[in-house]
């Protein structure tokens, strides 16, 4: 733009649009979201293809792309801490008062990290490597806030 | 027009497609996708790393997901693979299967899988279609995508008992095509002593546009498997030739609120340019099926007249004599068309999927009663976009 261009006059128009929608989880991540809430327990499922287990559960291995709804196993709720960033400003849909940590947690025996809270640790101080236990929430909850977070062994 | 002939021939050798409905709470939005994906490669016999390259479109904005070609990795079998995502409205299935005929015909992929879907019931699409129009000029002003132009058109042409007996005659035909379709969204089982009953007591929308005459927003995935003709024989025994295709479009109507409304529509355009370059002078005696994207029974009839090039009342007459059913002269959506499911971002791409079943000849219940050779297919969205498929049986094709 021209250093001298006269602003002035120039209409604009502020925005907004309203973008409601609903996500649905389907019958495989639906069963880990009960199993999680009702027996406090981390479900995955494996590919007996590729053997890799994938937690969050999903129906399809994209890797061998085959089927594998049925194959649940069950893991602890132990697990090594991947990889993590540290949130450090406040907004509406943060889980958390900043600033904390969003850790991507592999359980023993998974092959796929699961995206959650690292809680109980200076946040400073984390580090990939770090062994961490779930704990479950107090009172039941229908997302994946069922575990309340993760915080070191 | 930069029109070349292909460099080479390219056939369908694979298409699947999920039940439509208006709820799929059962699944997300990559296992639903998943199941036409699995149908596809086994109705081809082939395994997913017989796939050169993996197309997928949906309508932008309308599961208010960002990028859900990444997401849906987990069902499409992108994984590993040249992939693309393409999104053009309504017509987003048809420019799919454009751009696939275009990827193999080059010789950039031999085999190509193109995936179309939609999840509506996750969704706002008003909410996603109001961001279409000019912020200042349009879109204080924009209805979404109701509109009454074609009933308007057709009562001013062809007075309102004639105009609105034919829409409704379409829209009862129509019905009686999705009651043999199992995959059918909405299969009422209308009858014909319903016809002046409903013309009256059916809810107005906008004007002349009733609730029955307007098709619905489904969830459901298309997928379908395109082969360079070498790779297509040997994949399979009855490929299905996409012959040619074209697409014309103005979104301008809309977007800079121009002053004038096309006179010519994209529709007619389309079928002009498309026919004189393949020696088709008579389109009706031509075709054995058209499958079209019609939104609603007013623009079902009214798009007969551009699509067949027809003059007067000719696309009337077609509909009055029923000559428009699946054992009439000209069968159009034997499947129920868009009236009977509208899973929007594979709504087009069921249109071609469904007059390629026709032609193989295992459409299921509502395959049509005599040999199908030549099929038409075309999409439709946005304010004014057109793609229009010509799919042949043989290679040996010839004008009429």
């Amino acid at each position: 733009m021209h250093p001298n261009f006269d602003l002035s006059d120039c209409y604009t128009i502020q925005g907004k649009l309203a973008l409601p929608y609903t996500y649905f989880a389907g019958s495989v991540g639906s069963i880990f979201l009960t199993t999680l809430r009702d027996r406090r327990k981390i479900m995955g499922i494996k590919c007996h293809t590729c053997g890799k287990v994938f937690v969050p559960p999903r129906q399809t291995c994209e890797r061998c792309l085959e089927d594998i709804r049925d194959q649940w196993v069950e893991l602890g709720d132990t697990g090594t801490l991947e990889n993590f960033t540290v949130v450090r400003y406040a907004d509406r849909h943060l889980p958390r008062r900043p600033p904390f940590v969003l850790g991507l947690i592999r359980l023993d025996g998974a092959d796929t990290p699961l995206l959650h809270l690292v809680a109980g640790v200076v946040v400073d101080r984390v580090a990939e490597g770090l062994r961490v236990r779930a704990v479950f929430a107090a009172q039941p909850e229908n997302t994946i806030l069922g575990i309340d977070h993760f915080q070191p062994l | 027009m930069g029109y070349r002939k292909k460099n080479r021939h390219v056939g369908i050798v694979g298409i699947g497609t999920t039940k439509f409905s208006s709820h799929r709470e059962e699944v997300n939005q990559p296992e639903m996708i998943h199941e036409a994906v699995r149908q596809a490669l086994d109705d081809a016999g082939l395994a997913i790393d017989d796939i050169d390259c993996v197309l997928h479109g949906n309508m932008e904005l309308f599961e208010m997901v960002h990028q859900p070609d990444l997401w849906h990795t987990l069902g499409s079998g992108a994984l590993g693979r040249d992939a693309l995502r393409l999104t053009t409205g309504g017509t987003t299935g048809g420019t799919l299967v454009g751009a696939a005929d275009n990827l193999v015909a080059s010789g950039m992929y031999d085999t190509v899988m193109a995936i179309g879907f939609e999840k509506l019931q996750e969704g706002h699409t008003t909410g996603g279609i109001t961001n279409m129009a000019d912020p200042l000029w349009a879109r204080k002003l924009q209805s979404g995508a109701l509109t009454d132009q074609a009933a308007c058109k057709l009562i001013a042409e062809f007075g309102e008992e004639r105009a609105r007996r034919a829409a409704m005659t379409y829209r009862i035909i129509m019905d009686q095509h999705a009651c043999k379709n199992p995959n059918s969204h909405r299969a009422f089982g209308l009858s014909w002593d319903q016809i002046d009953d409903l013309m009256k007591t059916s809810p107005p929308l906008i004007g002349d546009l009733r609730l029955i005459h307007m098709c619905s927003q489904s969830d459901g995935a298309c997928a379908i498997i395109f082969a360079a003709e070498k790779k297509a024989k040997d994949i399979t025994n009855w490929p299905v030739w996409i012959r040619d295709h074209i697409t014309v479009h103005r979104e301008e109507t809309l977007n800079l609120c121009n002053n004038y409304y096309p006179t010519a529509t994209t529709h007619r355009f389309a079928a002009a340019q498309l026919y004189a370059r393949n020696g088709i002078a008579d389109p009706l005696a031509y075709f054995d099926v058209f499958e079209m994207y019609d939104p609603s029974a007013w623009w079902g009839v009214d798009w007969l007249r551009d699509f067949f090039l027809l003059e007067g009342d000719a696309h009337l007459r077609l509909v009055e004599e029923r000559q428009i059913a699946i054992d009439g002269r000209m069968p159009i959506n034997p499947s129920g068309g868009v009236l009977a499911a509208n899973p929007i971002g594979a709504t087009a791409m069921v249109r071609v999927a469904e007059a390629a079943k026709q032609i193989r000849g295992n459409a299921g219940p509502h395959q049509i009663p005599k040999p199908v050779r030549h099929a038409l297919a075309s999409s439709f969205g946005g304010t004014m976009w057109t793609v229009l498929f010509m799919l042949e049986k043989e290679l040996n094709w010839q004008g009429v």
